[in-house]
C-alpha cells in the first residue's frame, strides 16, 4: 500500500529524483500506470531513465542504458538539482520528527554512535532544492520520534518560517507516506497532521506508532485500495525484476 | 604521458602509508581490484575519500588501512549498512576511524574545485543541517556581489587518485563512458594518478558520449581486466548484485570477514603489528 499511495502522488510531466529502494519501485510504478511523461533522475546522473525492470542501485547500467541523458555527478547536482529544475524528491528516513525534518546519520551521539547510518548523500540538498518532497518511511514510535538524534535533512525546521529564515528555495516535504497512512503539514504550523489512514488502519494505530502527540485532521480519509490494475503492474515488475537479478552473471566476462 | 604499468607496480610506486587516497566511481567503473591491492600491500594510516564508499571502502576499513573517511553516503547500495564500517565508528574496530562527513552535493563541489585549481567551491548545501556543526570543512561565504550567503567548501585535492575504465591505448589515453560519475574531477584533482582499464588496445575507436582521459594528464595505466567487479564496466560485464548481498553475510561478523581476507586476498589480521590492533 505504500508503494501505490507513493505512485498516485506522482502527477503526469513532471521530474522526479528517485532514490533506490520503494521510491524507485513507486515511480516505476507510476510511469507504467497513470503517469508514462514522468521523467526519473537517478543521482548517479541518468537523466529521463525509462528501465525495463528495477534496478538494484542507483547507478545499474540499465539506467544509464534507457536514459535520455548520462550526466557526470557534479552536474547532476548543480546543474540539475540546485536550481530547482526538479519539481519532486523522495526521501527515506531512519528518524522524523514533527516538522518532517530527517535523520539519515547516527542513533546516539554522534561521536559515539549506538547506530552509524550510511549518512547524507545527496539528501540535505534534495530536501532543499527539489520542488517539493515527498518522504517514504515505516511508521513507528522508534522511527517518529519527538528529537531527532541529527538533522541530516531539513524539513520544517522548528516550524513555519524557518525554511524560508534559511534562504531554502524547495517547498519541504508535502507528504509523508508511511505503511499507517498519509501525513501532511499543517498550513499554518506546519505540522505533521495524519490525513489519511490506508485501508484497515485505524487513527489509534497510526498514534500509537508515532513517539509524539500525533495530530489527527478532522476529516480524516481512508486511501482508496489498490486498483486491480495497479497490483497486476506492481507483481508484473516485481517478477521481471526477481528474473533479471537471476540470470546476472556471477563473475565478469567480456560480453560481445 | 601515462606510465602504463602493472596493478602492483602501479600501486607500490604510487600510494605511500599515509597518503590521502580517492578511489572512485559512482556505483560503475568502481576500481575495485585496486583497492585489493592497497589491502595485499598492507598499506596503513591512509585517509580515505570517496563520495559512496562501499564494499570495497568496507574492505579497506575492516583490513585496517584507513585512519580516516571523507565520504558522503556510506552503505551496501541496494542491499543495507557496511558492517566494516560500522565496527570501525562503533566500536573503533580493527581500529579508529576519523569521519569528515560531507553531502554528495558538497563532495561533488569539492573535486570540482580541486580539478579547477580553486581553494574552494560554492553551492547551496546544508542549510538547516547539523553537518556543519560536525564537519570543520563546511562554511559560509557572503557573495561578494549581492551579500547573499552560501555554503563554501575546501577542495579535495588527493595525494592519489584511482579509477577504473573500459580501456587505454598504446600511448595511456584512457577511454571511459555509460555513468561517467566523478572520475574526470578525481583525477584532475589528484597529485598522482592511477587508472585501471579492462584492456588495452593499440588504437581505440571512439564511442558516443565516451569521455577521454588524455594520457599527459594522469600518472599511471595499468590493465586489469575485471577491475571493476562485482560492480560493472558498461559494455563489458554486468553488476554482480549477488555479490553485494553476499558481503552482507561476510562482513556482519569479525571472523567472517577475517576468512574472507584471508582466502581472498591472502592476508591476515593477525599480520598486525603489535599495538596497532584495537581491542577485540
Amino acid at each position: 500500500m505504500m508503494t501505490v499511495a507513493a505512485s498516485r502522488a506522482l502527477a503526469n510531466d513532471t521530474a522526479c529524483f528517485v532514490g533506490i529502494g520503494l521510491p524507485s519501485k513507486a515511480s516505476n510504478l507510476a510511469r507504467r500506470t497513470h503517469a508514462p511523461g514522468l521523467v526519473l533522475i537517478y543521482e548517479s546522473g541518468t537523466i529521463g531513465a525509462k528501465p525495463a525492470t528495477l534496478p538494484l542501485s542507483i547507478g545499474d547500467g540499465i539506467l544509464a542504458e534507457t536514459a535520455d541523458s548520462v550526466v557526470s555527478v557534479p552536474e547532476i547536482f548543480n546543474y540539475w538539482l540546485q536550481p530547482g529544475r526538479i519539481d519532486i524528491g523522495f526521501l527515506g528516513a531512519a528518524q522524523l520528527d514533527r516538522f518532517g525534518n530527517i535523520n539519515t546519520t547516527v542513533i546516539g551521539d554522534y561521536d559515539d554512535p549506538k547506530v552509524r547510518l550510511p549518512g547524507a548523500g545527496g539528501a540535505p540538498e534534495i530536501a532543499a532544492s527539489c520542488g517539493e518532497v515527498i518522504v517514504v518511511v515505516r511508521q513507528t514510535a522508534r522511527s517518529f520520534v519527538p528529537e531527532l538524534d541529527f538533522v541530516t535533512s531539513l524539513g520544517y525546521g522548528r516550524g513555519a518560517g524557518d525554511r524560508e529564515r534559511l534562504g531554502v528555495r524547495g517547498r519541504g516535504p508535502t507528504m509523508v507516506i508511511t505503511d499507517h497512512g498519509v501525513l501532511e503539514p499543517d498550513p499554518g504550523t506546519r505540522e505533521l497532521t495524519l490525513t489519511r489512514v490506508h485501508p484497515g488502519v485505524t487513527a489509534e494505530e497510526a498514534r500509537a506508532a508515532t513517539g509524539w502527540e500525533l495530530a489527527v485532521a478532522d476529516d480524516l480519509d481512508t486511501s482508496p485500495e489498490p486498483t486491480a490494475t495497479e497490483l497486476e503492474v506492481l507483481r508484473a515488475l516485481e517478477a521481471a525484476t526477481a528474473e533479471a537479478v537471476e540470470s546476472t552473471p556471477s563473475a565478469p566476462g567480456v560480453r560481445t | 604521458m601515462a606510465q602504463i604499468t602493472s596493478l602492483s607496480e602501479g600501486v607500490a610506486e604510487l600510494v605511500g602509508d599515509g597518503d590521502t587516497v580517492a578511489l572512485e566511481g559512482f556505483t560503475h567503473l568502481i576500481p575495485v581490484a585496486a583497492g585489493h591491492e592497497l589491502i595485499r600491500q598492507r598499506r596503513r594510516d591512509l585517509t580515505l575519500v570517496r563520495m559512496t564508499p562501499d564494499i570495497v571502502y568496507d574492505q579497506l576499513i575492516g583490513a585496517g588501512c584507513a585512519r580516516r573517511l571523507v565520504f558522503s553516503w556510506g552503505g551496501n547500495p541496494g542491499v543495507g549498512s557496511l558492517h566494516r564500517f560500522r565496527d570501525a565508528v562503533e566500536h573503533d574496530w580493527p581500529r579508529p576511524l576519523e569521519l569528515e562527513e560531507h553531502s554528495h552535493a558538497g563532495m561533488a563541489n569539492r573535486y570540482v574545485a580541486g580539478a579547477s585549481g580553486l581553494p574552494f567551491a560554492v553551492l547551496r548545501g546544508y542549510s538547516g543541517t547539523d553537518l556543519a556543526a560536525h564537519t570543520d570543512t563546511i562554511a559560509t561565504v557572503a557573495c561578494p556581489f549581492t551579500g547573499e550567503e552560501v555554503t563554501a567548501v575546501p577542495a579535495i585535492n588527493p595525494d592519489v587518485g584511482i579509477v577504473h575504465a573500459q580501456r587505454a591505448d598504446r600511448d595511456g589515453n584512457v577511454q571511459l563512458w555509460g555513468i561517467t560519475g566523478i572520475q574526470k574531477e578525481v583525477v584532475l584533482a589528484s597529485d598522482r594518478s592511477l587508472v585501471t582499464v579492462e584492456e588495452v588496445v593499440d588504437r581505440f575507436e571512439r564511442v558516443t558520449g565516451d569521455l577521454v582521459l588524455p594520457s599527459w594528464a594522469m600518472t599511471a595505466v595499468a590493465p586489469v581486466p575485471g577491475g571493476a567487479h562485482p560492480s560493472y564496466a558498461q559494455d563489458y560485464y554486468d553488476r554482480d548484485n549477488q555479490a553485494y548481498v553476499a558481503w552482507d553475510a561476510i562482513s556482519r561478523d569479525r571472523s567472517t570477514f577475517g576468512d574472507w581476507l584471508r582466502d581472498e586476498l591472502g592476508v591476515s589480521l593477525d599480520d598486525e603489528p603489535a599495538g596497532e590492533r584495537g581491542e577485540r
